[in-house]
């Protein structure tokens, strides 16, 4: 007992010198702060979502010269972003092929062909044809502004659609009355859906990546921060005046163990405040078991940082052993990319990495309010993989201590 | 005589190179015992086993009455270290260092305190106590870095070139402080190259060459050994560890001078 107490005295005075000697070091703390945010911002701007994007210059050839097709091009023209910017900037081309050539010079990001029969067919009651030309070198952007031009169209369409039934049916009407209740719109698309949010509100891709970021900070932050400071320490010759002293090797770990874990919440309620504050991210779980399970993915983790601390001898091999063990989990994790838009091979490996379920645990309680009986599984399964992890590493760094 | 440190044949390999190798020796009692050798001939990798800082890879040693292999923790109660490089932290203040090493070895706060400042004021760097020790010349940081190693009154002092890299006046003093150590009975091993230091402070000399202890004495009777009028320390030193420079590399040779033990291949085994 008097032991146990010791050990933990021992290691919390150590845990006090390592934070008193970090937060002296500005270069550090800059990065502390700086790499949250840079994350942060990095990630929500490299990927579109549809009210990010303004202005994309859109290409049209249009060959007809009926009224629908102005109609089409002046919807094109005035839609508008959600904070009132002109989705598409048009530009006039004469025909597909021009369209094709600025695509390759990159002058705008898709285009609109329409033909010259459109307005005709519409009429006759044929269908009409528009092609929409993509940009294949830029599939994200491609792909949304493919989605937003079918939207679109299909509203368009959905529009001469209404027009017509309803001609059709006031003509009906007469011979069979029962007719004259009919609704256009509920004959071309008799099945409405609406959508019944779990949280209010669309939901953002800050919101969606702002957890992942958080797991994967605190991965970080305990990973390469406990192994750093280590080799740190022992690069510096300071390590030996932590082991000429008679404290318990297993109280040097904790100490260390202590000091990074303090840091990886720190990082990872950094991250959570600037996603709240700046970009407009919202908790809508228990403050609680998010902490809980901040911890918990600390506590996952920290076995490896001791594992290579150990056995990583300088301060690069730790760092390059660490971006080895990183990058793919970074990838692979579902902190950036859905695990369900991956190939099943890659969903496999993902299954295999602690941080998707520190990640998609963060992520329901934080997106989805969830409860602790929604995360209990990956509770278990960070906790299994920490203690495992520990069991190993803990042996194996005070018998490589000291060789 | 009471013996303090007893070494018997001693051996450390790094990857089946022998740095130390089957050494064998005693130190007494309050005595300066100084470790003499040329470059890479084993005396830090000796100094590392003694303080338990590494494993030897056979033989026996015996600190302040304890097994340095089996009873570690006890070596480490009696022994303070003043190592290659200055165990201080840069981004601590001097009185800072000294509170967190003294803490380690659960003195009172009040009493650790006590002394830090006195061994500050012995040193003549109490002015410097609550400034970074990252801001200190390489001679202040080694005056606080002594007082480190003694906060904790260790009955053996292991010293490795406690001068170098020093200007004379501190060196000057560290030597007076040594002096000091052994009247208060404190039992010193010394490493350095130094030889005028090692010829006035100790009260044995061990030369250590190729991991061999090839000589044993007290200074006296070494410079006896030359026939040579006035002889000195350096004429012995030369005479039995030869003219030639160590330039010889083995393949694990750490990446640094200074690296260390801890700095290279076979980490686990
Ligand atoms: N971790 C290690 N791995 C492999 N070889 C090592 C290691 N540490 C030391 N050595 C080798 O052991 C030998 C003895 O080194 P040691 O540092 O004990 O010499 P030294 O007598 O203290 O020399 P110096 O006067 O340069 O300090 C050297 O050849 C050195 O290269
Ligand atoms: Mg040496």
């Amino acid at each position: 007992m008097k032991i146990i107490f010791q050990i933990i005295s021992d290691s919390i005075r150590m845990a006090r010198k390592d934070l008193l000697d970090f937060s002296r070091d500005r270069m550090q703390l800059v990065f502390f702060i700086i790499m949250p945010i840079f994350m942060m911002i990095m990630t929500g701007f490299i990927f579109p979502t549809e009210n990010s994007l303004k202005n994309i210059p859109l290409g049209i050839a249009n060959q007809d010269t009926g009224q629908l097709s102005q109609t089409l091009t002046q919807v094109l023209t005035d839609l508008k972003t959600s904070d009132n910017n002109q989705v598409f900037e048009i530009k006039t081309y004469a025909d597909s092929n021009a369209i094709k050539d600025a695509i390759k010079a990159q002058k705008i990001n898709g285009g609109l062909y329409i033909a010259s029969d459109f307005s005709q067919m519409i009429q006759r009651g044929q269908p009409a044809e528009v092609s929409i030309i993509p940009d294949q070198s830029n599939p994200q952007i491609s792909q949304i502004l493919t989605q937003l031009l079918q939207q679109v169209i299909a509203g368009t369409s959905t529009n001469v659609a209404q027009a017509k039934v309803g001609e059709i049916i006031k003509l009906t009407a007469i011979a069979n009355p029962q007719l004259s209740q009919a609704d256009p719109a509920a004959i071309i698309q008799p099945i409405q859906s609406t959508i019944d949010n779990l949280i209010p509100g669309k939901p953002n891709y800050f919101q969606f990546v702002a957890p992942g970021i958080m797991a994967l900070i605190v991965m970080m932050s305990v990973m390469t921060g406990l192994a750093v400071s280590v080799t740190r320490e022992r690069e510096a010759g300071t390590l030996d005046g932590l082991l000429i002293a008679p404290v318990s090797r297993l109280a040097i770990i904790l100490g260390k163990a202590f000091s990074q874990t303090v840091r990886g919440l720190v990082q990872g309620m950094v991250v959570l405040l600037l996603a709240i504050l700046i970009f407009g991210v919202h908790v809508y779980g228990n403050w609680l078991i998010m902490i809980v399970l901040m911890i918990l993915g600390v506590f996952a983790f920290m076995g490896i940082g001791i594992l290579v601390s150990a056995v990583a001898s300088a301060q690069e091999s730790a760092m390059t052993i660490m971006m080895t063990f990183q990058f793919p989990m970074m990838f692979l994790s579902g902190t950036f990319f859905p695990i369900q838009q991956m190939p099943q091979v890659m969903q496999y490996i993902s299954k295999a990495i602690p941080l998707t379920y520190e990640a998609s645990a963060l992520r329901k309680v934080i997106v989805l309010g969830a409860g602790f009986n929604a995360v209990w599984t990956e509770t278990l399964i960070l906790f299994v993989f920490g203690a495992i992890m520990l069991a190993i590493a803990v042996p194996t760094f005070r018998r490589v201590i000291t060789r | 005589m009471e013996k303090i440190i007893e070494v018997n044949n001693l051996v450390k390999e790094f990857n089946g190179f022998r740095a130390v190798d089957n050494i064998s020796f005693s130190v007494a009692k309050g005595e300066v015992f100084g470790f003499l050798g040329p470059n890479g001939a084993g005396k830090s990798t000796t100094i590392r086993m003694l303080t338990t800082l590494i494993r030897p890879t056979s033989g026996q040693a015996k600190v302040a009455g304890y097994d340095i292999a089996t009873q570690a923790a006890k070596v480490r109660e009696q022994i303070g270290l003043v190592a290659e490089k200055i165990i201080l932290y840069d981004r601590l203040t001097a009185l800072e260092n000294l509170m967190f090493f003294g803490s380690l070895y659960h003195l009172p706060r009040k009493e650790t305190k006590e002394r830090a400042i006195n061994w500050l004021k012995t040193l003549e760097m109490e002015k410097w106590a609550n400034k970074l020790t990252g801001t200190f010349s390489t001679g202040m940081k080694q005056r606080v870095n002594i007082a480190r190693a003694l906060l904790t009154k260790p009955e053996v002092m292991f010293l490795d070139e406690p001068t170098l890299g020093l200007d004379p006046q501190t060196s000057r003093s560290i030597r007076d402080f040594i002096k000091e150590l052994h009247a208060q009975g404190v039992s010193v091993i010394l490493t350095t190259h130094i030889m005028p230091e090692a010829d006035e402070l100790s009260d044995t000399i061990a030369i250590i060459d190729r991991g061999k202890i090839i000589a044993l004495d007290t200074p006296t009777n070494l410079k006896a050994r030359i026939q040579k009028e006035k002889p000195t320390l350096e004429d012995v030193f030369l005479e039995l560890t030869g003219h030639d420079m160590r330039e010889e590399t083995h393949e694990n040779i750490p990446s640094a001078r200074g690296r260390h033990f801890l700095g290279s291949k076979s980490r686990i085994r």
